[in-house]
């Protein structure tokens, strides 16, 4: 076993006389947008070293999920990456699912696929402005964080919360759209397209941004691929790998739509795939929105009452519905032994969810697959010998988010 | 296209012979449990041989059964073959009382913290492990609180005992 260190932070032998300058960014600057720490040694603007510490919201999620029926999973799954929760919740319902056998209806898929791309879209449009902000270009941050806004008006239609969603239950979802939600999604993709255009103008051809990124914090497809990253920043190093279309689930594969990929993988790189991807969920919310016409507008959750839990109304006046409540709330439900991995696309990469059910009430155990907290690893090796201020926006461009670090 | 899951145990048993492993098949996915002194050997030959391409480590994690003596740890891998698009899960079993097994960190950098966090929560001793400190928990930490032997609740709670999760003792009805 490896020797327990001191809990103090461990300076160098030759702290004192070296030449290099000890830095700690975090785990509370303005500049790492969540709380973990890097302890940085630099040479005038030059980074020779970076040690990144993490676990400072380390929350068990784990531990807790194996005492925790599994419908109660879904909240611990908002709080990994809660700049797209609703990612996550339905995420973990499609690794229930699969270990249930749940058959979703098209319709269900359709919605969550709404849903899913919205998430995405709040995702990346705080992780492109962030970019930023951290290069000193404050207003489109505050351009598109009022969109953000408009789709969390939306969680809120549909599910009643905004940032921690619990969106959705095994098999569909608590209730049906309601017509505000819809008209919100219309106004939404009324006005979203042209906020994006502005931000578009106002960053991907700025000389000062250009400057600042191209170039900065470069990964190549081969380092990311042995430091298993995923998502964007993989794609933006050239990889097209990508859930929806390599394993799609949830309908994706009825959806056209395009994987963007980058070359050299730098921060402006990643910021360009993301761009595309925000427009490419557009387009799969509108393309969503006309298959949705031709389907029964009444169904919004699977036909499944041994696991989906029934709506409010139905369990104080139906005989069977209070059965069912009882009984899922009771645990006396029969999960099925066996282990499944199930992967989605999170808006940081493979999100995947590996469950070991010994027919328990709760998992045996369930592993979550953070992304951010697998490629954050390449970190210390992408911003060596860069300037210091590439080191900044290389970690806004990789979209840490401190929750799914943690777990 | 097309690496299906009788290629594999094909070619694990022509490398390492029929002995290797034992396979299972589980929502889809093919589990080889191999034994956990050949881990770093079986994995490099998935990720070298041009057949196998097993080049991407999805996810690393660990389990504790407390009733299987002399296996009470498993070291599950998940690797991905991303060409081919298929997907192997790899177990590999080893005694709590000495839980060591070889790090993978020589195949894959992105095994590094995995490992990280599988030797915080269950205290998997990852041999070659360039750094294999705690990751989540504080250093000062002398237990491995993943493992099963430390209920999360506090033990006064009866609605959080075991018969209540459909596990042990007499069901609850």
């Amino acid at each position: 076993m490896a020797d327990t260190k001191s809990h103090h932070i461990a300076l160098g032998e030759d702290s004192l006389t070296q030449d290099t300058t000890t830095i700690n960014l975090g785990p509370t600057h303005p500049a790492t947008h969540g709380v973990f720490q890097n302890i940085m040694e630099i040479d005038g603007e030059r980074v020779m070293r970076t040690t990144p510490t993490v676990g400072y919201i380390h929350r068990a999620f784990e531990k807790i999920a194996e005492r925790r029926p599994f419908y109660q999973i879904t909240t611990l799954t908002d709080r990994l990456n809660y700049c797209s929760s609703p990612i996550n919740n339905i995420g973990w319902q499609l690794a229930v699912e699969k270990l249930l056998g749940i058959k979703t209806p098209k319709r269900v898929d359709y919605l969550r696929v709404i849903i899913m791309e919205l998430a995405r879209i709040t995702d990346h449009l705080i992780c492109n402005s962030v970019i930023g902000v951290d290069t000193g270009a404050f207003t489109g941050f505050l351009y598109v964080m009022q969109f953000r806004e408009k789709v969390y008006e939306i969680y809120e239609e549909i599910c009643g919360s905004r940032l921690t969603t619990n969106i959705g239950r095994f098999g569909g979802f608590e209730r049906n759209f309601t017509e505000t939600a819809w008209r919100k999604l219309d106004e939404f993709l009324k006005e979203w397209p042209k906020a994006l255009d502005e931000f578009d103008r106002l960053m991907t051809r700025n000389r000062i941004f250009m400057d600042r990124c191209i170039g900065a914090g470069p990964l190549t497809a081969e380092q990311a691929l042995n430091y298993s990253v995923a998502g964007p920043n993989l794609r933006a190093a050239g990889v097209d790998y990508d859930v929806r279309v390599a394993s799609p689930y949830s309908s994706y594969e009825d959806f056209k739509f395009e994987i963007p990929v980058g070359t050299t993988g730098d921060v402006y790189d990643r910021y360009l795939v993301r761009m595309e991807e925000m427009r490419q969920s557009e387009s799969l919310i509108r393309q969503s929105l006309e298959k949705l016409k031709d389907l029964d507008p009444s169904i919004y959750h699977a036909d499944v009452p041994e696991y989906y839990l029934p709506e409010k109304k139905d369990v104080y006046t139906k005989m069977e519905a209070l059965i069912y409540h009882f009984k899922i709330v009771m645990g006396e439900i029969n999960i099925p032994e066996g282990e499944v991995y199930s992967c989605v696309e999170g808006a940081n990469g493979e999100l995947g969810f590996y469950i070991v059910s010994d027919g328990g009430r709760s998992p045996y155990r369930c592993h979550f697959r953070r992304p951010c907290f697998i490629y954050y690893q390449a970190y210390p090796e992408i911003v060596k010998g860069g300037l210091f201020s590439d080191a900044i926006i290389t970690l806004s461009s990789m979209n840490l988010i401190a929750g799914e670090l943690d777990a | 296209m097309a690496l299906t899951h009788d290629d594999i145990k094909a070619s694990l048993n022509t490398k390492f012979g029929e002995q290797l492993a034992s396979y299972d098949e589980s929502y889809g996915m093919l589990c080889a449990t191999i034994p956990a002194a050949k881990n770093l050997e079986v994995i490099q030959f998935l990720y070298n041989d041009e057949k196998m391409k097993f080049r991407f480590l999805t996810d690393l994690t660990a389990i504790h059964y407390p009733d299987r003596t002399q296996e009470e740890l498993c070291v599950v891998y998940h690797l991905h073959n991303l060409q081919d698009n298929t997907r192997l899960r790899i177990k590999a079993y080893v005694p709590v009382a000495q839980p060591d097994i070889q790090s993978l960190t020589p195949v894959f950098k992105g095994a590094d913290w995995l490992e990280r966090e599988a030797y915080d929560f269950f205290g998997v001793n990852f041999l070659g492990h360039p750094n294999l400190i705690r990751i989540m928990n504080v250093e000062e930490m002398d237990y491995f609180p993943l493992r099963k032997e430390y209920p999360m609740e506090d033990p006064s709670r009866r609605d959080k005992d075991d018969e209540m999760f459909g596990r042990g003792g007499s069901q609850f009805y």
